[in-house]
């Protein structure tokens, strides 16, 4: 079985036993715009929930990527690297960012669900 | 103070544009399909840019005017023909820069073209310079649209018949719907095109002429992009008054004869740098990779030590690839020198570069 939540910073977490994976919401790279470039946590690194995990430049600007939840990051995606690209088309499927080993599984209960995160979407664009 | 909009704004909203607010005004810097493709179909087709935020300056006046304007731009303006176009700058007495600009004979006098956050204190300078001898209009009344892309000319050419036949850096009155119209055969995106200073009750209709020919409207976002891959400048990154032309390494804009002579504000300065050369000098930088360095990113030498700034740093679509434009000291600004860009904390390694980042492919001569 598994579970996707959302954060306000407009992560989403899909949840498989203690491996959370995680990207970035298609209405993140609808702000963002076309994005050009990615820079993923290291393999092997600890990311505190809500710390920076990541950038993601756009032909704009540059944007950080936060981690929803802490862990340790047992895979990048490199295929994102390769071509950002796929991050606009894809993003809440193909174009993850990472995965990694949920250290607390007490921090999925701040997250919001599928209801709750479009609704809060909708108003923040608003 | 109350935000601007052009004659276009409706137009824009109905393209869904994403607006910002630049120099006062609402522009829209990007449509439905995004930078990147609006950025290709600029290159590949024909783009339309809503630049009415520039200042349109006309002023009128004989060969009075023609002299007084020597003393202040380093252009040979007596030698400028009718409805010739130069590239030229506004500098103070250091050479700095105050607004770069498109000064354009016509009859009776000029049409100077000046970016949008800078054309009310141009007007100002320029006032005080001319002593308010002569008849000068910052024009709000006309709208301007450039049209960019290889498939402009003909675009242009179905709606306002031989257009096509100007030469690059040359303009002409041509009617539409009985009114006039001023085309110059120019842009800023490295690519063949036009401008067009329309009165703006007609601008609307005229750019959906253009549309419905197959043009699309491009944002400020993708003229960025454009502008950079073609290794331009752009006020407030490259070039300021903290900056002087033959350090933005622009010296060709300036007139030979003005060179040997001066006679034009900063001319001092200008004719110094020339001969002694300059502390810095802008140049392309190329980052290795896909990192992008943006503005004020600073540029190492391999001993670590700073050598510069990056003013304009952004992804280039038709290059597939970060392209920057910086300062760095002139004895690191030779082509293939190795530089290194502090992104994040981290050092990445880079290349001073030739401009363009992408090769222009203005048209010479007409096309028909």
């Amino acid at each position: 079985m598994s579970d996707v939540k959302y954060s306000k910073e407009h992560e989403w977490i899909k949840i498989e036993g203690d491996v959370g994976t995680i990207g970035i919401t298609k209405h993140a790279t609808e702000m963002l715009g076309d994005i050009v470039f990615v820079e993923l946590p290291d393999v092997g690194s600890s990311v505190e929930k809500d710390g920076n995990a990541g950038v993601v430049e756009s032909t704009k600007a540059a944007s950080d990527v936060f981690t929803p939840i802490s862990g340790e990051v047992m895979e990048n995606n490199q295929s994102i690297v390769e071509n950002p690209g796929k991050i606009n088309s894809d993003p809440e499927n193909e174009a993850w960012f990472f995965k990694l080993k949920i250290k607390d599984k007490n921090e999925l209960d701040s997250l919001m669900n599928k209801d709750e995160y479009d609704k809060f979407a909708n108003e923040s664009d608003s | 103070m109350e935000i601007k909009r052009t004659s276009l704004n409706k137009l824009h909203q109905e393209h869904k544009a994403k607006f910002v607010e630049f120099a006062g005004y609402e522009m829209p810097i990007q449509y439905s399909k995004g930078i990147v493709e609006e950025h290709k179909f600029t290159r590949s087709n024909s783009g339309i840019f809503d630049v009415s935020h520039m200042g349109q300056l006309f002023i009128y006046g004989d060969d009075a005017l023609t002299e007084d304007l020597e003393k202040i731009f380093p252009l040979d303006l007596k030698k400028l023909k009718l409805n010739s176009s130069k590239y030229s700058f506004l500098m103070n007495e250091d050479a700095g820069i105050y607004d770069d600009l498109i000064i354009t004979k016509i009859e009776k006098g000029y049409l100077i073209i000046l970016n949008a956050a800078c054309k009310d204190n141009d007007f100002k300078i320029l006032s005080n310079l001319l002593k308010d001898k002569y008849k000068m209009n910052l024009d709000e009344e006309k709208s301007l649209i450039a049209i960019q892309g290889p498939k402009s000319a003909d675009i242009l050419d179905s709606i306002l018949s031989g257009v096509s036949q100007l030469n690059f850096m040359n303009g002409n009155w041509f009617e539409y719907k009985n009114q006039k119209v001023f085309i110059t055969r120019s842009g800023y995106t490295g690519e063949d095109g036009f401008e067009a200073s329309i009165p703006n009750e007609f601008a609307e209709e005229f750019t959906k002429k253009l549309i419905e020919n197959g043009a699309l409207l491009i944002g400020l976002g993708a003229r960025d992009t454009l502008r950079l891959e073609a290794g331009l400048c752009l006020y407030g990154h490259e070039l300021g008054i903290d900056k002087t032309p033959i350090e933005a390494n622009l010296k060709w804009a300036i007139s030979k004869e003005r060179i040997v002579n001066g006679g034009f504000i900063g001319s001092d300065k200008i004719i110094n740098q020339i001969k002694e050369g300059t502390n810095q000098i802008r140049v392309g930088i190329k980052p290795e990779g896909r990192l992008i360095a943006r503005e004020k990113t600073k540029v190492f030498n391999e001993s670590e030590l700073v050598i510069g700034e990056i003013t304009s740093g952004t992804f280039g679509p038709s290059v597939s690839g970060p392209v920057a434009m910086g300062y760095v000291e002139k004895e690191f600004s030779k082509k293939d020198t190795k530089v290194f860009l502090e992104v994040r904390g981290k050092k990445h390694p880079a290349n001073i570069t030739g401009l363009p980042f992408y090769k222009k492919s203005y048209v010479k001569g007409a096309t028909k």
